[in-house]
């Protein structure tokens, strides 16, 4: 189990190196990265703001949540903040256990939950201006599911 | 006296990412209203309370949360991490 919270880029194949190594007994692998899309090339950059005190207690706390659920034999959650442009890689989820259905199912889980009860905060910047991106109600509707 | 903080609109809307408060508020609702009273901005940020969450120290919480012995709230609106 482990969270990084980082303004630094990051690299998601040497990531899934290290994390491989580290789980070598696992059986399945699933990783998931977060790409800044370019709205149609609207978006210069985002800027990602953080609560630094709470952030990396409540990601723990969806980890925790999560080797609860499923059989993990390791996690890792890194999550930028800062500024960031398209095709910047936001932040990265890998999961690893004996079973591929545990590790996809802890995955998404870890995921949804990041979406909507880590405390970031996107605002996005483009040529008309900054604007903050609102939640969704299918993000938190699908927290529902788990 | 209890830390307030702020992010994202809010932050911008109140102006100041944090301030030490002196309150007589026994819980985040009383203290959401005595904000309010005391100048536009607050009134402004805090107009739709659906539209806010809030968190006890460093805790999600419900606007009815006590503040006894707390020592930090936040104000934001909901995350948008991921």
């Amino acid at each position: 189990m482990s969270v990084r919270v980082q303004s630094e880029p990051f690299d998601p194949g040497k990531e899934l190196s290290q994390f491989s190594r580290l789980v070598s007994g696992a059986g399945a692998i699933v990783t998931f990265t977060g790409v800044v899309r370019d709205e149609d090339g609207t978006l210069d950059h985002m800027m990602i703001e953080h609560y630094p005190a709470m952030t990396g207690p409540a990601i723990e706390a969806i980890e925790k949540d999560a080797i609860g659920r499923w059989n993990l034999s390791a996690s890792l959650v890194i999550h930028r903040y800062g500024a960031l442009s398209p095709g910047d890689q936001i932040m990265m989820v890998a999961t690893a256990s004996r079973h591929r259905a545990h590790a996809f199912a802890a995955a998404e889980f870890l995921m949804d939950y990041l979406k909507s009860r880590a405390p970031f905060w996107k605002k996005e910047f483009t040529a008309d201006g900054a604007s903050w991106v609102t939640a969704r109600d299918e993000d938190e509707d699908a927290l529902k599911r788990w | 006296m209890v830390d307030v903080v702020y992010f994202a609109w809010v932050r911008e809307r109140i102006g100041v990412p944090k301030e030490t408060l002196e309150t007589n508020a026994q819980t985040v609702a009383e203290l959401v209203e005595d904000l309010k009273a005391r100048e536009e901005r607050y009134a402004l940020a805090f107009a739709d309370i659906s539209a806010l969450r809030v968190a006890v120290d460093q805790e999600l919480s419900a606007f009815d949360a006590p503040l006894a012995g707390v020592r930090e709230v936040a104000f934001f609106p909901p995350m948008t991490g991921g």
